[in-house]
Formats: structure tokens, C-alpha cells, sequence
């Protein structure tokens, strides 16, 4: 309990005396996770989107699939992506591997399926004469999947704020991608898995606060855009 | 050239025939309503006529084109009409962005957009509840936005599938307002969907029964509450009083028709020995305490057997040898004490016999 208390004052220390390194490592887990989630989100739309306006054979087997991958351990996405770029595999010529650049590539992969199978429910919830009424009024395809994610934004959203959780909150690809280099692919989940195995245990907790408290301005970020 | 012409369209789902060889002409201009109980298909032709779905087979044409048979219907055609579906469908936006849909999908510059929407707002009386959201509305007020929503963009062709249905007489009085003013100022062709006959009277030019999947009749309102064409559509115009006899004499248009021992006389064409029903309307029947004589051909002595009121009339339900339905007024049955076991003299004139041939039934 006491390592608890010491943690959540220092974090109050580090948050109110702008500790720069804390400031640096909080302020690039945001740009990174925040970069994954939009990426991932501007390809996992209009991809759900497709998935539900169109019938296919296999339909159902995709669907199943995506959320089986829901929860694909972080490492095995580390480790799929290491193999990807790493200098004998096949992408090793780009030499991405220990930058922020792989790491957000690996967290879109890692968040593509909660998005894309939650962004594809969130549509089911959409009433069918809806989408009827809006192609009765002369929408195109277009403009009625526009209309649906619009009516099922609440959802959407849900699904949005689902991927950036668990891209933010992820260690496996940070640690085996990242490498976890000081003042460049240290992000706060590295830094704390860094610091409790140094024993430092304060700082590893200061930390995990001040995530939660990224986790929540995005939040509610995100809520304040889908009240508009 | 007819503005909507459906030629055999069929429609089937799985096992299950949901329209046959539905042939309809609707005109520039004429306001057409499909009547027929729940579940005879009016949806599902609507829907059709709309593109939303592909007929099984069939053709549709729209203003002289095909339309059903090309695999990928044309944006620009289904731009041509509007469809009002029959549960209210706003969108979760303001009520103003509700009716400026269809306007912005066409891709109109805003200062029209706005001009034609405040409009239309003040036809429907909503100006006021411009900026509300549309979701916080009431089933009425949401259906009138659907509708000033579909003829907003003012459509050659407006579908509209039951939209008084699930409506409280008020509002549902303020929807059938709505309509008309519709027809008056925009001129539109319409074909509206309705279980309730008396709402198809009330707003079209034609109707067009449609039973199980088949239109069985077509035509203006009195023809077809007047004259229904076989049983079906005698029951659902509220013929109720539907006797089944065989015809024993014709002369000069004048027939007998024999029912269960008693005669009944008819205006008719049928030929002796042919299985006819006689079919009565209930406020056609003139009841009296005592025989008396009068023009009416047809007198017949009868029990009341049941005595139903709703409103300002009573429905008495007579037994004559045969079951007898008549429709009086409250006040008359008051004064000839009408009640439960009496016996009265029910009387109906030979011109008030619709008589339809049992064997041709078919329709068109």
C-alpha cells in the first residue's frame, strides 16, 4: 500500500513540476497510439462499412475471424511485426525496426480487429428501414454509408476509443519493436515495465497514473466530439 | 402514357408467393391507393416500385422506362420519387436537417436548401421545432416530418405505405391534411398503401384492392364499393351481409336467388342455375316492427340476435333463416325498442343486391 501512496504523490510531483522526461515519454505514447488509431480507423470505416453493405460468401467466417483476433496477445503482434522488419525479413530494407514508425504499425495491426469487428456491430445497430428511407430519398451508396456511421456514431465511437485503449495500454509491441530507446521509441508502458523490473516501483506507478490520465483527456475528448 | 405501369410483376420469398402477376397503371397526376389487409403485399409492391428491391419477375416501368429489369437501377430515377415508409423514420439530427436530406444528397446549394426547407416547415406547421431533434418528437409529428422530408424535393412520384397507421386519430387526421394539401399544390402522382378503405375514399381518385398478393380489383371508389368484383372484395369494402344462393329464375334482369328455402330477389345478368353470392351492404336494410308493404322487392321476417353499438349507430345482427346483418341509426332502434329476441321485419330493394357470378371470380 505504501509503494501505492509514495507512487501516486511522486506522480502528483512529476505532473505538477512538468518532469521534462516524464513530459517527453507521455507526450510520444500519445503520438504514437493516437497515430495508430487514426490510421487504423480511417482503414478499418470505410473497410466495416464495405463489410456490412455487401454480402459475400465468407461473410460470417470474416466476421468470426476478426473478433477471434480481439484478442491476439500484444506480443505475438510484436513478434509478427519483428519477423516483418527485421534485416532478413522480408520488409527489412525499409529499416524501420526500433522506431516509432514500426510501432505504429504494429499497434494498427494490433487494434484493426476491434475496430473493424465493433465499427461493423455498431452498423448492425442501424435499423434497417434507415438505411431504406435514405435511398428512397435519393442517396447514393455513398451517402447512405455515410448516413449510417453518422447515425451509429455513439457506437462508433465506443469502437474508436476500444482501439486507442488497447493501442495506449499495449507493452509487447513497444518493448520487442521499439526496443524501448531512451528519447526515442520509450513510450510509458515500456518505462514501466523498465522501472519495475529496476526496482524502482514509485516512478513505475507515477507513470501508470499519469497513463490513465492520457487515457482519460483522450477520452473525453472523443465524447465531447460525438455530443456535437 | 401512364406514369407507373407494373406488368406481371411476382415477388417471391422462399416457399412464399408475396405478389402475383400484379398489373397496375397509375396516371401523371392521379392519386392511386392500395388498399388490402395486413400482409397482402402493398409493402412489398411499394418497395418494388421504389427499387429498393428487385422484383422475381416482372417489369416496372417509370414513365415509360424499364426500370425493374436492369440489374443496377439508376440513382437519377429513384431521384424521381420518394417513399414515406410506414413506421416513422426520422434521422438523429435536427428536424431541419431531417427535411434538408434529400435536397443536400442532390447536392443543391445551401440558399435554396434552406428556402424550400423553412417552407415546407411552415406547410406542416413545424417551424417552430426547426432545431429540435428530430428523435425527441412524437410518432405523428416525426411522420409529418417524413413526409415533408419526401416532397421537399418535390418527387414526380410519392409512395407512401400506410402513413396513418399507428397514429392517433388526431395527428393521424392531420397526416391525411397534410396529403391533401400535397396533391393540391404540387400536383404529384401518388400511390399510398392503406388497410383503411374509408381513408383510400377520402384521398384517392382510384383504388386497387390488393388480396393475397393479387390485385383483385381496380378502380374509382364507388365502382368498387358498389360492385366488388368476387367475395373477397365484398368482404374487405364491408359488404358484410355476403349470402351464398344458386339462381333459380331470370327475367328481364330481374333474378331469383334461392337461400336456404327463402327467395331473394336481385338486379342481374347471371344466367339460371348459377352459384351466386348476394351481397347486401348492412345500411341498405330497412327494419320494421310490423310487415308493411313498400317498393322494396325483398321482406323477410327475422330474430334479433345480437345488437352491437359503436357510436351513434347500432349494428343488429338478425337471424332470417339465414344470418342478416342491418345497420340502424341509435335513436331508430330506440324508438322501435329494438332488442335482443324481437322479432322485426328487415326489408331491402332489389337494385340494393350486388350479385356476384361464384364460378368467375377471377380477376383482371
Amino acid at each position: 500500500m505504501d509503494a501505492i501512496w509514495q507512487g501516486l504523490i511522486k506522480a502528483l510531483q512529476l505532473i505538477i513540476s512538468l518532469d521534462p522526461e516524464v513530459l517527453e515519454i507521455s507526450g510520444r505514447s500519445l503520438r504514437i497510439s493516437v497515430t495508430s488509431t487514426l490510421l487504423a480507423s480511417l482503414i478499418c470505416l470505410p473497410l466495416a462499412s464495405l463489410v456490412h453493405f455487401n454480402n459475400f460468401p465468407g461473410k460470417r467466417v470474416l466476421v468470426n475471424l476478426t473478433q477471434t483476433f480481439y484478442s491476439i496477445p500484444t506480443v505475438a503482434v510484436g513478434l509478427f511485426v519483428f519477423v516483418l522488419f527485421s534485416r532478413a525479413g522480408p520488409l527489412g530494407g525499409l529499416n524501420l525496426l526500433f522506431t516509432p514508425t514500426v510501432m505504429v504499425i504494429g499497434q494498427m495491426l494490433l487494434i484493426t480487429p476491434v475496430l473493424l469487428g465493433l465499427t461493423i456491430s455498431a452498423l448492425s445497430g442501424v435499423d434497417r428501414p434507415i438505411i431504406d428511407t435514405a435511398r428512397s430519398l435519393g442517396a447514393t451508396g455513398f451517402q447512405t454509408t455515410l448516413l449510417v456511421l453518422k447515425e451509429a456514431r455513439f457506437a462508433v465511437t465506443a469502437a474508436v476509443i476500444m482501439g486507442f485503449g488497447r493501442a495506449i495500454s499495449e507493452v509487447g509491441i513497444a518493448l520487442i519493436v521499439g526496443g524501448n530507446i531512451r528519447g526515442f521509441t520509450r513510450v510509458i508502458t515500456s518505462a514501466i515495465s523498465l522501472e519495475t523490473s529496476k526496482g524502482d516501483l514509485e516512478l513505475a506507478i507515477a507513470l501508470g497514473i499519469i497513463l490513465m490520465f492520457a487515457a482519460l483527456v483522450v477520452n473525453i475528448l472523443l465524447n465531447m466530439q460525438q455530443q456535437r | 402514357m401512364p406514369l407507373i405501369e407494373t406488368a406481371d410483376l411476382c415477388q417471391r420469398y422462399g416457399e412464399n408467393d408475396i405478389l402475383q402477376n400484379v398489373n397496375l397503371k397509375v396516371e401523371q397526376g392521379e392519386v392511386f391507393a392500395l388498399i388490402g389487409p395486413t400482409g397482402a403485399g402493398k409493402t412489398s409492391l411499394l418497395r418494388l416500385i421504389n427499387l429498393l428491391d428487385l422484383p422475381t419477375s416482372g417489369e416496372i416501368y417509370f414513365d415509360g422506362t424499364s426500370i425493374a429489369g436492369s440489374a443496377r437501377p439508376t440513382i437519377e430515377l429513384r431521384r424521381r420519387m420518394a417513399f414515406v415508409l410506414q413506421k416513422p423514420v426520422v434521422f438523429n439530427m435536427s428536424v431541419y436537417d431531417n427535411i434538408a436530406c434529400g435536397l443536400k444528397w442532390r447536392k443543391e446549394n445551401k440558399g435554396d436548401i434552406r428556402g424550400k426547407v423553412d417552407g415546407i416547415l411552415e406547410m406542416v406547421a413545424l417551424s417552430g421545432y426547426k432545431d429540435r431533434q428530430a428523435r425527441t418528437l412524437s410518432g405523428g409529428e416525426m411522420q409529418m416530418i417524413a413526409i415533408a422530408r419526401a416532397i421537399v424535393s418535390e418527387p414526380e412520384l410519392l409512395l407512401m405505405d400506410e402513413p396513418t397507421a399507428n397514429l392517433d386519430p388526431a395527428s393521424a387526421a392531420k397526416i391525411e391534411a397534410l396529403i391533401t394539401d400535397t396533391i393540391h399544390r404540387y400536383n404529384t402522382t401518388i400511390i399510398m398503401s392503406t388497410h383503411d378503405m374509408f381513408q383510400g375514399q377520402r384521398l384517392a381518385d382510384r383504388v386497387g384492392v390488393l388480396l393475397n398478393g393479387q390485385i383483385q380489383q381496380s378502380g374509382y371508389w364507388r365502382q368498387v364499393f358498389e360492385s366488388p368484383r368476387n367475395e373477397g372484395v365484398a368482404t374487405f369494402v364491408g359488404v358484410e351481409n355476403i349470402i351464398d344462393g344458386l339462381v333459380a329464375s331470370s327475367q328481364d334482369k330481374i333474378v331469383t336467388i334461392t337461400v336456404d328455402g327463402s327467395v331473394i330477389e336481385a338486379v342481374s345478368d347471371s344466367a339460371v342455375g348459377v352459384e351466386v353470392c348476394a351481397c347486401i351492404r348492412p345500411e341498405d336494410i330497412t327494419l320494421a316492427k310490423s310487415k308493411t308493404s313498400s317498393s322494396a322487392r325483398n321482406s323477410f321476417a327475422g330474430r334479433i340476435t345480437r345488437i352491437v353499438s359503436f357510436g351513434a349507430l347500432r349494428r343488429i345482427e338478425l337471424d332470417c333463416g339465414f344470418p342478416l346483418v342491418a345497420l340502424v341509426t341509435k335513436r331508430s332502434a330506440e324508438e322501435m325498442e329494438l332488442d335482443k329476441g324481437k322479432q322485426v321485419y328487415a326489408s331491402f330493394k332489389a337494385t340494393g343486391v350486388h350479385v356476384i357470378s361464384r364460378q368467375g371470380n377471377d380477376p383482371d
